[in-house]
C-alpha cells in the first residue's frame, strides 16, 4: 500500500541488543557443566533434584549450593508441536517443544525435541540430549533433545564440578522487529516534510499551536486540529553544546543541540544548529532551517538538516522566556 | 476512615558498582532483601505481599522481569506488584508498598527496586531508534543540559554551582559504604576541570551507571509494636505528581508538578516551614545543577535562590538542609532503584543508622525522586516520631 | 475497608489498530466516554494508574506519552504499573482504602501487532535457562493443554464446547475480534495448529485499549445510580518455572478467589486465553455449574494484552449495572501460563461478600 493510502506513515523498527549477563554461583556451575556436555540438577533442601538448577530453594528460599549431575536422557512428560517455528528457536523446522524428565531429576527441563512430525512425539517416549557442535556455555549447548532409539546413551563421564567454574557470564542477543507508526496528527507532519512543508496544528481548545502536531493537546486531552503552516526560521529558546559522541550518532563533536521555538509555534522542538561556532550559539538566536536537496526529501525530520544563524538581532529574553 | 500508621523497619542495599558480575539478577535482589529481611528480624514467612520497582525493561532486556524473580524474592503464593514510573520509579514503588499498608490490606510489606545496567547499555536502551525522528540530543544529558542553562540563566547563579554539589557529594559518598563512586580527590577545582560533556554539564557533574539493588520492610503500627525494631521510620507523608514531557509553555526548570507535589507533601506531614522542620534530604540529583534547581522546587529556598543554600555550604553535612549525605545518585546510579535508595536513606537518617553520614540528631527527613523529563515526581517525609496527624 | 465501585467502563477492541503504540488516539476517546457516563470532567478524578508494556511497543517509557490523552496540565496524581490494568485497578483501589481519594480512572492500552507478540513474550521467561531457547507463547500454553488432556481432567469436547460457546457469545459484543455463531462440531473440524492446539483454542492477537473509573461511597451514586460494589480484591503470583508448578490446576487462582470470596456468584469474566485454561480458573474458583462465564465472549475472542484483564473487570461491571448479574467474578491473569492471577469480585449491593 502507497503511504498516502493510509491514515498513519509506518516503517519496520529493530530493537537490537547482545545483553551481557553475569550468572553468579549457581548457574555459572551449570553452564560450566553444559560446556562439558553434562547436566547439573540443584539439589533442593527436601531432597528434590531440579533442572536446571534454581538460585534459590523455592521453600527455604536459602541459596542452593549442591548440585548433581543427572543423565543427558530421559522421558517426555508433555509437548507441544511448533508448526511455524519463530526466530532464533532450537530448530528452524517444525519441532516439538517438551518437558522432559531427566533420568536422576525430580522436575523436568524444558527444551525442544527433534522429529519430524507430531505422530512420532508421544508422552512416555524416551530422548537423549543432542549436544551442539560447538559449545559456548549457555543452555543452547543442549541443541535439542531427540529420540533415544534402541540404544540408550552411556551414562555422561563425571566431569569435575568443583573449583572455579569456567563460565561466568552470557551473551543474550535480543533482536526484536516491530512495524512502527506514528500518529495521525505526526504523520500529516512528516508528509508535510516530504513536501518541504513545516505543519503544525492548533489545539481546539487553549488555542495553542504545536508541532509536531499531537494525538492528544497535553493540556487538554483532545487531538490537535486545525493545519497551521510555519515558516522554517525561529529562536533559540535554550541549547547545550554536546560534546559526547553516542551509539549511532553521525554528527561530528561538538555540535550544538537546541530547542528551537518556530515562530507562530507554541511549543519549541530539538534540532541542531551547525554553520557556526559552538561557542557563539545563544539564547534568542535567531536561525533558520537548512533543508537537504528536494530529490531526497522523505516523510522524516532529517529532511531539515540543521538550523543555522540568520544573522537578524537577537530575540529579547522576554518574548521566549515562558518556553524555558 | 483513619489511614493506618506505617513505617519502615528494615532497609538493604547492595554494593553499588559499575558491574556487579558476581551475581545473576536474581543475586543481586536478594542481597539488598536478604538485609532489609535482616534489619527489619524477619523472614520471607513473615512478608504478606512483595513490590518491585524498576525502570525500563530494555536496560536488562527481560520482559516484566519481575514475573521471572517472584520466587527467588518469596512471593509465590502472596501478591506481587510491579511498579514502572521512569526515573522516580523508586520512590513510587515504595508509596505503592506504603499504600498497601495504610490502607490495612497488609501488615509487613516487602519492596525491592533495581537496575543490572552492566547487561546493556542505559543511552542505547532510552534512545532506541525511531523512525522518522531525528535524535540530536545524545542521552539523559543531552536531555537536561539545556535545561539547566535556562535555570543559570534564570537564576542568575555563578556557573560553578554545579561543581560545588558534585564535590560535596563525591566527599559524602567516601562516608558511604555502598556508594559506587569513591574519589578521595574530588574537589570544587577537579570537578570544574573535568571535560564538558553536554555544556554546560561537566563529566564530573554527572551520575555514573551502576548495578544494585536496595529493599525495604514497611510494616503497620501493629506489626511496628510486635518487631524488635525500636527505631522505625515512620511514615509522614507520600505524594505523587505528573504532567506531560513537552507542552505548550510547561515550566521545565521548575515544574509544576514538582511544586504541587512538594506543597501536598508539606501539608500531610504538617509542616509548614520545610527548611526549618526538615533535618535533611535525600533528593535525586543525576546532574550536579538539580540540587538547587529542586531545592527551589520543593520549597526550601524562594524561586532563584536555590543555589544560594548550596554555595554556603547549608547543603553540605553540618550545614542548615544537609542534601545527598549518602553521596547522591551523582555517586551511585542504579537507574530503578536510585529513588528507592532516596527514600531508605532518609529512613535511615531518622533511624538514627545512617553511620558515618549520619546527620546528628536528625528527626525528619525527605526522600525525593524524579523522572520522565523532569516530569514525574515522587517523594515521602519520613520521621522518628510516630505522626499525630 | 471503604465501599469502592466501578461506575465507568469504555473499551475498544481490535485486530490491527491503525494507529500509534501509544494508543492515545483510543485512549482519548475513551477517556471522553468515562466522562459522558460519569457526568464529571478530569477535575473529578483524585488519581489515575494505568497499565502497559514497554516491549509490547519497543520502546522504553512507552507510558510516557499516553499520559498526554489525560491532559496532565495542571498535573495529576498519576502511577504506572508493568501489568495488565487490572492490577493498575487494584492500586487505585488500595489508594482510595488510604483515604487519600475518593475516585480513580485506570487505564491500559497495547498494540500487541506491532510485534511477533508469542515471540517478544519468551522474553518473560528465566532469561539464563529458559529465555535463550525463545520458547513462544503458544507453545507453552500447549505443554499444559496435553498435560491436562492426558491426564483426562478434560478432553477436546470440552475445550472446543468453551470455543464455541465463547464465539457465540462474542456475536453479541461490538469489541469482540473471532466471533459468530459456532457449533461444538464447527471447532473440531478445524485443522490442528500447535498439537494439541487448533487456532480457536488460541485467543487472536489483538490490539485495544480500556479504562474504568471507582469512586468509594456517595461519590459512586453520584456517578451511576446502580454502581457495580467491589466486595472483594485479591491476586497472587506463582514461581514462573512451569517445572515448579502443578500446570494442571492454578492455585494461584484458587487461593486469590478464595482470598476475595466466591460464594454467591452467579456470573464470572475468565481472562482464560485458552480454551483449556477456562477449565482450569472455573475448578481453581470452585465455580458451580450454573454460573454464567464469559457472556462478552471472553478473551478466547479478542486478548488485548495488558488491557484484557481490566476488560474482565469492566465486563463483568455491566452486568451488574444492567440488573443481570447480582454479584459477579472478575478475573485476570498475567505472566506465562496463568502465572500470576487476580479476582475481582462486584456486587449490586454493598458489602455483599
Amino acid at each position: 500500500m502507497a503511504p498516502s493510502e493510509s491514515r498513519v506513515l509506518s516503517a519496520p523498527m529493530k530493537v537490537e541488543f547482545d545483553y551481557t549477563r553475569s550468572l553468579g554461583p549457581v548457574l555459572s556451575r551449570f553452564m560450566s557443566a553444559l560446556a562439558q556436555q553434562q547436566v547439573l540438577g540443584g539439589v533442593l533442601a527436601d531432597g528434590r533434584v531440579v533442572v536446571p538448577p534454581p538460585e534459590f530453594d523455592p521453600v527455604t528460599h536459602a541459596a542452593v549450593t549442591e548440585l548433581v549431575p543427572v543423565s543427558s536422557a530421559g522421558v517426555v512428560q508433555t509437548w507441544t508441536w511448533v508448526t511455524e517455528p519463530v526466530k532464533d528457536q532450537p530448530l528452524d523446522r517444525p519441532f516439538a517443544f517438551a518437558h522432559v524428565l531427566l533420568d536422576g531429576s525430580d522436575a523436568p527441563i524444558l527444551h525442544a525435541v527433534s522429529v519430524d512430525s507430531p505422530a512420532a512425539m508421544s508422552t512416555g517416549m524416551r530422548v537423549k540430549v543432542r549436544w551442539a557442535d560447538e559449545p559456548t556455555g549457555t543452555i543452547r549447548d543442549i541443541a535439542w533433545f531427540e529420540p533415544v532409539g534402541d540404544e540408550e546413551p552411556a551414562p555422561s563421564a563425571s566431569v569435575e564440578t568443583t573449583g572455579e567454574p569456567e563460565i561466568t557470564g552470557i551473551i543474550s542477543p535480543v533482536n526484536l522487529e516491530y512495524m512502527y507508526a506514528a500518529s495521525p496528527e505526526e504523520s500529516k507532519f512528516f508528509r508535510g516534510l516530504a513536501e518541504g512543508r513545516i505543519l503544525g496544528q492548533r489545539c481546539p481548545k487553549c488555542q495553542k499551536v504545536y508541532v509536531p502536531p499531537r494525538g492528544a493537546c497535553p493540556v487538554d486531552g483532545v487531538p490537535t486540529a486545525e493545519e497551521i503552516e510555519l515558516p522554517d526560521r525561529g529562536t533559540v529558546t535554550t541549547f547545550c553544546i554536546v560534546n559526547v559522541p553516542f551509539q549511532g550518532q553521525k554528527i561530528p563533536i561538538p555540535y550544538v543541540s537546541a530547542y528551537v521555538l518556530l515562530d507562530g509555534a507554541d511549543i519549541a522542538f530539538l534540532h541542531l544548529i551547525l554553520e557556526c561556532d559552538a561557542a557563539d550559539v545563544r539564547m534568542g538566536m535567531r536561525v533558520e532551517a537548512v533543508w537537504k536537496p528536494r530529490e531526497e526529501w522523505t516523510t522524516d525530520l532529517n529532511n531539515i538538516k540543521y538550523f543555522r544563524p540568520t544573522g537578524e538581532p537577537d530575540a529579547e529574553y522576554e518574548t521566549y522566556k515562558q518556553h524555558l | 476512615m483513619a489511614k493506618v500508621p506505617a513505617a519502615v523497619i528494615g532497609v538493604g542495599q547492595t554494593k553499588y558498582q559499575a558491574a556487579r558480575k558476581d551475581v545473576s539478577i536474581a543475586g543481586l535482589l536478594r542481597e539488598a532483601v536478604d538485609r532489609a529481611l535482616a534489619d527489619a528480624q524477619l523472614t520471607f514467612a513473615d512478608i504478606d505481599a512483595v513490590v518491585v520497582g524498576k525502570a525500563p525493561d530494555l536496560f536488562e532486556g527481560v520482559m516484566m522481569p519481575e514475573l521471572y524473580l517472584a520466587d527467588a524474592l518469596g512471593a509465590a503464593g502472596k501478591p506481587l506488584l510491579r511498579v514502572h514510573t521512569a526515573g522516580s520509579v523508586g520512590g513510587s514503588t515504595a508509596i505503592v508498598a506504603a499504600s498497601l499498608v495504610q490502607a490495612g490490606v497488609h501488615e509487613r510489606v516487602l519492596t525491592v527496586a533495581f537496575e543490572k545496567q552492566s547487561e546493556s547499555n542505559a543511552m542505547w536502551a532510552l534512545s532506541v531508534p525511531v523512525p522518522f525522528i531525528m535524535p540530536v540530543h545524545a542521552g539523559a544529558g543531552g536531555y537536561f543540559a539545556p535545561h539547566v542553562r535556562s535555570y543559570i540563566r534564570r537564576s542568575g547563579a555563578p556557573t560553578n554551582i554545579g561543581a560545588i554539589v558534585a564535590a560535596k557529594d563525591r566527599q559524602n559518598a567516601l562516608k558511604n559504604p555502598y556508594a559506587h563512586l569513591r574519589n578521595e580527590n574530588t574537589t570544587v577545582e577537579s570537578v570544574l576541570a573535568s571535560t564538558m560533556l553536554w555544556d554546560p554539564i561537566r563529566y564530573d557533574e554527572t551520575c555514573p551507571s551502576s548495578d544494585g539493588a536496595c529493599a525495604m520492610v514497611i510494616a503497620s503500627e501493629s506489626a511496628v509494636g510486635t518487631s524488635g525494631v525500636t527505631n522505625p521510620a515512620w511514615i509522614h507523608g507520600t505524594q505523587m505528581r505528573s504532567e506531560p514531557t513537552t507542552a505548550a509553555e510547561r515550566d521545565q526548570v521548575n515544574p509544576q508538578a514538582g511544586r504541587e507535589a512538594a506543597a501536598a507533601l508539606w501539608k500531610q506531614a504538617g509542616i509548614t516551614s520545610p527548611i526549618d522542620e526538615i533535618d535533611c534530604a535525600e533528593i535525586y540529583v543525576p546532574f550536579s545543577w538539580f540540587e538547587p534547581m529542586w531545592l527551589e522546587n520543593l520549597g526550601f529556598a524562594a524561586e532563584g535562590e536555590g543555589w544560594k543554600l548550596t554555595e554556603a555550604g547549608e547543603t553540605a553535612l553540618g550545614g542548615r538542609i544537609p542534601v545527598n549525605m549518602s553521596g547522591g545518585v551523582l555517586s551511585s546510579n542504579p537507574i530503578g532503584a536510585s529513588g528507592m535508595i532516596r527514600f531508605a536513606e532518609a529512613s535511615l537518617q531518622v533511624m538514627g543508622e545512617a553511620g558515618e553520614h549520619q546527620v546528628d540528631g536528625a528527626r525528619k527527613a525527605l526522600g525525593h525522586a524524579y523522572g520522565g523529563g523532569s516530569q514525574f515526581f515522587a517523594m515521602w517525609v519520613v520521621g522518628a516520631d510516630k505522626p499525630s496527624n | 475497608m471503604r465501599d469502592v465501585a466501578v461506575v465507568a467502563f469504555s473499551q475498544r477492541q481490535m485486530k490491527e489498530m491503525d494507529g500509534s503504540p501509544t494508543c492515545v488516539e483510543l485512549l482519548v476517546p475513551i477517556f471522553g466516554e468515562l466522562y459522558e457516563q460519569t457526568g464529571w470532567t478530569k477535575k473529578d478524578i483524585d488519581f489515575w494508574c494505568s497499565g502497559s508494556s514497554d516491549y509490547l511497543a519497543g520502546r522504553s517509557f512507552s507510558f510516557v506519552s499516553a499520559v498526554d490523552a489525560i491532559g496532565a496540565l495542571p498535573p495529576v496524581m498519576e502511577s504506572h504499573v508493568e501489568m495488565d490494568a487490572a492490577w493498575a485497578l487494584y492500586e487505585a483501589w488500595v489508594k482510595i482504602q488510604t483515604g487519600e481519594i475518593d475516585t480513580a480512572a485506570v487505564y491500559g492500552f497495547g498494540k500487541a501487532s506491532a510485534g511477533v507478540l508469542r515471540r517478544t513474550l519468551s522474553l518473560q521467561l528465566d532469561p539464563y535457562t529458559v529465555q535463550p531457547l525463545w520458547p513462544d507463547t503458544v507453545s507453552l500454553n500447549g505443554l499444559q493443554a496435553r498435560e491436562g488432556l492426558e491426564k483426562g481432567l478434560w478432553d477436546e469436547k470440552a475445550t472446543a464446547e468453551v470455543v464455541a460457546r465463547s464465539m457465540t457469545d462474542a456475536a453479541a459484543n461490538e469489541w469482540a475480534i473471532r466471533k459468530g455463531a459456532t457449533s461444538v462440531d464447527d471447532v473440531l473440524a478445524q485443522p490442528m495448529y500447535a498439537d494439541p492446539l487448533r487456532r480457536w483454542d488460541i485467543a487472536p492477537v489483538s490490539d485495544g485499549a480500556a479504562a474504568i473509573v471507582i469512586a468509594a461511597g456517595d461519590k459512586a451514586y453520584e456517578a451511576r445510580e446502580t454502581p457495580a460494589w467491589i466486595t472483594g480484591f485479591e491476586h497472587r503470583i506463582e514461581p514462573i518455572a512451569l517445572n515448579a508448578r502443578d500446570l494442571t490446576t492454578s492455585t494461584s487462582t484458587a487461593l486469590a478467589g478464595r482470598a476475595a470470596g466466591t460464594a454467591g456468584v452467579d456470573l464470572a469474566e475468565l481472562h482464560a486465553p485458552f480454551s483449556h485454561q477456562e477449565i482450569i480458573l472455573r475448578e481453581a474458583l470452585g465455580l458451580a455449574s450454573d454460573v454464567t462465564v464469559n457472556p462478552s465472549g471472553g478473551a478466547l475472542t479478542a486478548n488485548p494484552m495488558f488491557t484484557a484483564g481490566l476488560n474482565r473487570i469492566g465486563e463483568a461491571s455491566r452486568r451488574i449495572w444492567a440488573g443481570e448479574s447480582e454479584k459477579a467474578l472478575a478475573h485476570s491473569t498475567s505472566g506465562p501460563v496463568l502465572q500470576q492471577n487476580l479476582v475481582c469480585t462486584l456486587a449490586s449491593k454493598k458489602g455483599s461478600n
